[in-house]
């Protein structure tokens, strides 16, 4: 909570005038019943006209003060909120920016875009609220307290029953409800998690013929829902009520007692007047910091949510005295390199990996899925740090070199394509922000991605949607491609990148890739043999070991496990029919 | 609601105007005219609370000038005693009108909900596969709260408000219209103030939306993507367009802010000001013994009341505009053409051989852009059939076609002989058994998952379809095995076992046909190997189609089609085609290209 305010600190000027101004408004609101007492009391019993209009116009003015108060508060506090909000957002921002990959990893992607929106939302908000509400109902409840027993002590002993009730009241329906409420969100969750699959998964539903086993499904989530909204909303309900009564019961009790004082000679009727309105004052401002409770228990889980990614150390650092010479050649080794993704060594992906790559070689990996290639590859441009052993890229461990540096010579298109909306050419230009226009349409040419984009009507320029939406697997497969040789890279990674592509577009990039590799070492993972049969180098992966390296021809001298890949594919009728 | 900050906003002042608010009335109101009696009971409980109310600082301003002032107690104990009551009353009204509006409520919005959900149900492929399912989503989630948020606190209020708008005034005129006018002072004041306000916070407030719109539509980009984002060491400039928006929004989120929040303090004066001036006035009037000291009492606590009902209409007609607005988004999702219903004389399919004939088929997604052109082609009982050609040559359209998740232009399909057309959604869909490219999965447990093949199948015989299509050894190396309830879309599983668990779905489903869409794309060769197995032995009698990149599976087909720009070019098997020297030559020559070299080499 500290930590966060801090966030507030460059605004303090601001932070400090809201309460201030709002002070003053409250101030002049709670003058305005005890002037009116005095109207009543001294004006208008004693007919003393002057006085009332004199009171009157002390009113209006009173009235005015308080007015620039409320709307300096108004104006300080939405300068101080909205900064806070802003400069919260951007500090969490940087720091996901910062995040390595096992950071993103475990805190999954859903989770941070909420704490990024949503609860930096609900933190500003509860700035906004504090500065305003949360000084302002304290204040309107203590004045007032202040007030009634300076105007008559013996009538404040109400107060001393009606408050503890109202507050009894509020707590416990504010105890039962907050788990009620958030039961209700976690059936909403369950409602929105149901109407998107039945519009992700409408093929299977329907292949299937599930319709009606999906309208159970929901019906039940709906009636949960249902169920739940009315316990939570049906415990609120009964709240405003008996709030209510409690008030009204207390001004009655204000006219008996007052009434009694009265009779006595203890009081004057314009007492009694101002009395109830500061009862009705003091009753309301209770309930208004109830409801600031509630909105504070709920922002509170956001506070948490926020500072947790804050404080999270982010664990791949640059190197205080970093290497920032240029990778040169792009010769890559594997030196008995372990790898986890937890801190459990049991769990370890990768075992013992030992392998080298020359400059300009391509080495190909193989493996059956989650035998750790992805893994490995990942290593490389240092998404996550060995466990064991090391890397060394141009004779030197990654973790010596600068992280821009390293990953700036790598080109890497991963497994899920990931696309940015903006234009096509905006896309492949990630790989090289001042790329020209030629060297754009060369890698895309070699991408085999060329002739499809000049087949949409805006060319380059078309616009693609939200992660590529408007594109088929392929088609984003290669414009990925295309961003990430642009950049020509010393090393160049292939994470399976022409699954979703056809056999004849996948030689072609193929061969077009071919005369660009020359220059670069370049891993491929893939599952189709002809992918990779022409590598320097083909690795077998099997349970995060090596099981077999060499070339195509040795493998299939020596390693049944390739044999076996090999006859799945091509069966061992292949060559004589062809 | 969960959500007081953002939501209130939304709510009070980014109003969607309804296009057509009479006939969406109508049908709302086909939804509660189910609650026709409690409804009416609900107005008699807002009236009677109204009047209540009104009557509440009435005897207040009794008490003081009739018994508090001439010290009469008996009379003001009897008095308070009926106030006491009232007060009760009030409260207990107050409660009974919210209870049963929010049972009202609750139970359209579940029907509205239910309604919405189960079109989607009979809403064809087509619809789901055009539309943005964000929009769907938004309109069965967000749009259904704006009409919960109406219907349980808005129209109650609107009503109440009214009434005890009347009601003041016309108290507050019979007590003294003098007083009356000039506790009215302010009143064009507040209407001038807060319309010429909130034409400014609308404005800011609906920027304000646009640019969280941007802003969070940057952050989920970048979050999703950040992995890509760190490969090509772009944080410093996506920081820099992070800030750029952050600003933007930060600029207008003040203005929004401070316009909407000035509203409070400037009711707050007017309120004062109402209040010293009837204060004064009322003062001087006592003086002239015009009024009672009483009937100020009653005026300050009516100006109070006045002026809240007033200020709360503006904002409940917006809701209510809102809500209008919203049911008509979901009403237009009602209004989607659904698919067609079954012929009255369409026959159940039944014992179904498998015999699969196109006859001159058809098929266009938007008229005048032919997919399939004139597709005919028969696949005996038992035939495998291999469906090869480039992305995009209209392989997937066959099976969509099939399955009549679209309706052909022209042509015929026929199955055992019949049309499909004259079949049962229900007993065509169920007689085939698919396996998708892309492999849907659902937010349950393992076993219900591949349950979804056959909801009455046993877990024993779960198991053994997951055996079939070795999926069981990553299952039982997962925490929970079977029971291991996956995230949506089954997102914690490599694609390649999604793949497996929908193998073993189709496995366990036991249809007549079978329908692979590739399906071994993403499974490493070896799991595929043994995919392949368990599939040989599931396709043995089965009429299967095939789909699939590798020509290991498709050397095995009984007739390969090779398709290209919507037309069957080539047909035949494998050793044919070959023979032909056309475009699968070339197809399987360029895959083998690299062995070409290497048998030379040998």
């Amino acid at each position: 909570m500290r930590k966060l305010l801090s966030y507030l600190k460059p605004y303090w000027k601001s932070t400090l005038l809201a309460p201030i101004l709002m002070f003053i408004e409250v101030t002049c609101d709670l003058l305005q019943p005890t002037l009116l007492a005095s109207i009543v009391d001294n004006g208008v019993a004693k007919g003393n006209l002057s006085y009332i209009i004199r009171t009157g116009g002390l009113m209006l003015c009173i009235a005015l003060i308080g007015m620039v108060g409320g709307m300096g508060c108004t104006l300080a506090s939405s300068i101080s909120s909205q900064h806070f909000g802003a400069d919260l957002r951007s500090a969490v921002f940087k720091k996901i920016q910062s995040f390595s990959f096992s950071n993103i990893d475990r805190f999954k992607t859903s989770s941070l875009i909420t704490r990024l929106t949503n609860d930096i939302t609900q933190l500003q908000m509860m700035v906004l609220m504090s500065l305003r509400m949360m000084i302002r109902a304290p204040l309107l409840f203590i004045g007032g307290i202040i007030m009634a027993i300076s105007l008559n002590a013996k009538l404040s002993l109400i107060l001393v029953v009606s408050i503890p009730l109202l507050i009894l009241v509020l707590y416990r329906t504010m105890k039962k409800s907050t788990p009620l409420f958030s039961m209700m969100q976690q059936k909403l969750d369950r409602v929105n998690a149901v109407i998107r699959e039945n519009l992700s998964g409408v093929r299977v539903i329907k292949a299937f013929v599930r319709a009606e086993h999906e309208k159970n499904r929901f019906a039940t989530a709906n009636d949960d829902l249902m169920q739940v909204s009315l316990r939570a909303f049906g415990l609120i309900i009964i709240m405003m009520p008996i709030v209510m009564l409690i008030m009204n019961l207390s001004i009655v009790a204000v006219l008996w007692l007052g009434g009694i004082n009265v009779a006595a000679g203890d009081m004057e009727v314009g007492q009694v007047m101002a009395y109830i309105n500061y009862i009705t004052q003091i009753l309301f401002s209770l309930m208004m910091i109830g409801n600031m409770l509630l909105f504070i228990t709920r922002a509170s889980a956001s506070i948490q949510r926020v500072n947790e990614v804050l404080d999270t150390p982010v664990d791949i650092r640059n190197n205080p005295d970093a290497d920032f010479t240029p990778i040169s050649s792009g010769h890559v080794s594997f030196e008995n390199v372990s790898f986890g993704y937890s801190e459990n060594k049991e769990h370890l992906v990768l075992k013992g990996i030992n392998f080298h790559v020359q400059s300009g070689q391509t080495i190909a990996i193989l493996g059956a899925t989650g035998a750790g290639k992805s893994t490995l590859v990942s290593l490389i441009p240092r998404f996550y740090d060995v466990t064991d052993g090391s890397i060394k890229v141009d004779n030197r461990d990654v973790r010596s070199v600068d992280l821009a540096t390293l990953r700036s010579s790598i080109g890497i298109v991963p497994q899920d394509t990931i696309l940015f909306s903006g234009s096509i050419k905006d896309n492949i230009r990630w790989g090289k922000k001042n790329a020209t226009d030629e060297e754009i349409i060369e890698a895309a040419k070699i991408a085999q991605a060329h002739d499809f984009i000049t087949s949409f009507p805006d060319g380059y320029e078309t616009q693609l949607g939200q992660r590529g939406v408007n594109l088929s697997g392929g088609q984003k497969q290669r414009i990925a491609i295309a961003r990430a040789i642009i950049k020509k890279p010393r090393i160049l990674i292939l994470d399976d990148s022409t699954s979703a592509v056809d056999m004849v577009t996948e030689q072609r990039i193929q061969q077009g890739l071919k005369q660009f590799i020359k220059e670069c070492t370049t891993f491929i993972i893939a599952q189709r043999i002809s992918s990779v049969m022409d590598a320097d180098k083909i690795l077998i992966l099997s349970d995060g070991r090596i099981a077999a390296q060499g070339t195509h021809y040795e493998l299939l001298k020596y390693s049944s496990i390739y044999q076996d890949i090999y006859n799945s594919q091509l069966g061992e009728g292949a060559l004589i029919d062809a | 609601m969960p959500e007081p900050g953002r939501g209130h906003h939304n709510r009070v002042h980014t109003v969607i105007k309804p296009k057509n608010t009479k006939t969406t009335l109508k049908r709302l109101w086909h939804y509660l005219s189910e609650h026709k009696i409690r409804l009416f009971t609900v107005l008699i409980l807002v009236a009677a609370t109204s009047a209540l109310t009104l009557v509440g600082p009435y005897l207040i301003g009794k008490a003081i000038d009739d018994y508090i002032t001439p010290h009469d107690l008996t009379g003001l104990f009897h008095l308070l005693l009926i106030m006491a009551v009232v007060y009760a009353l009030t409260s207990l009204f107050t409660w009974l009108q919210s209870y049963t509006m929010i049972n009202i409520s609750q139970t359209t919005v579940r029907n509205l909900r239910k309604d919405a959900f189960d079109k989607l149900q009979v809403l064809p492929v087509g619809f789901f596969d055009t539309k943005p399912h964000g929009d769907v989503i938004s309109r069965l989630t967000n749009d259904i709260d704006l009409i919960n948020n109406a219907l349980s606190t808005s129209l109650t209020q609107i009503f109440s408000s009214i009434i005890t708008l009347l009601g003041t005034i016309s108290l507050m005129l019979w007590l003294s219209p003098l007083l009356t006018l000039v506790s009215m002072i302010t009143v064009p004041i507040m209407f001038i103030t807060t319309s010429i306000i909130t034409k400014h916070t609308r404005r800011y407030f609906s920027e304000q939306q646009k640019s969280l719109g941007i802003l969070d539509g940057f952050i989920e980009e970048n979050i999703s993507g950040q992995k890509v984002v760190k490969a090509f060491v772009r944080e410093t400039e996506e920081i820099e367009r992070f800030e750029n928006t952050n600003a933007e929004l930060k600029n207008v989120g003040i203005k929004a802010q401070i316009y909407s929040g000035i509203i409070g303090p400037l009711m707050n004066v007017l309120n004062n000001m109402g209040f010293a001036i009837v204060a004064g006035v009322g003062g001087w009037l006592a003086v002239q013994h015009i009024i009672t000291v009483g009937t100020i009492a009653v005026f300050i606590n009516y100006t109070r009341q006045f002026t809240r009902p007033l200020n709360e209409l503006a904002n409940q007609i917006n809701t209510i505009q809102s809500a209008i607005a919203g049911a008509e988004r979901l009403f237009e999702i009602m209004d989607e053409m659904t698919e067609p219903a079954d012929n009255s004389d369409a026959i159940e399919l039944t014992d179904v051989k498998g015999d699969v004939e196109f006859q001159d088929v058809s098929f266009s997604y938007k008229p005048g852009e032919p997919i399939l052109k004139d597709i005919s082609f028969h696949a005996y009982s038992g035939q495998t059939i291999a469906l090869v050609g480039p992305t995009g040559a209209g392989k997937t359209t066959i099976v969509n076609l099939l399955m009549r998740f679209y309706d052909i232009d022209s042509g015929n399909i026929f199955i055992d002989g019949y049309d499909i057309k004259q079949i049962t959604r229900s007993s065509l869909r169920s007689s085939l058994g698919i396996v998708l490219q892309d492999t849907y999965l659902f937010s349950e447990s393992i076993m219900d998952n591949i349950r979804y093949g056959r909801l009455d199948a046993s877990d024993d015989e779960v198991k053994v379809a997951a055996r079939l299509a070795n999926a069981e050894q990553f299952i039982l190396s997962l925490p929970d095995g079977y029971d291991t309830v996956l995230s949506e879309d089954g997102g914690d599983l490599s694609q390649g076992q999604r793949q497996l668990l929908a193998i073993a779905r189709a496995i366990l489903a036991d249809p007549a046909i079978l329908i692979l869409d590739e399906a071994t794309s993403n499974v490493d060769t070896r799991t595929e190997q043994h995919i392949q197995e368990a599939m040989l032995k599931l396709m043995e009698g089965r009429t299967s189609f095939v789909i699939a990149h590798r020509l290991s599976t498709i050397r095995k087909a009984d007739v390969i089609l090779v398709i290209n720009d919507g037309q069957i070019i080539e047909r035949g098997n494998h050793a044919q085609l070959l023979k032909q020297k056309g475009f699968y030559y070339n197809l399987y020559m360029s895959q083998f290209s690299n062995i070409q070299d290497l048998t030379n080499a040998i």
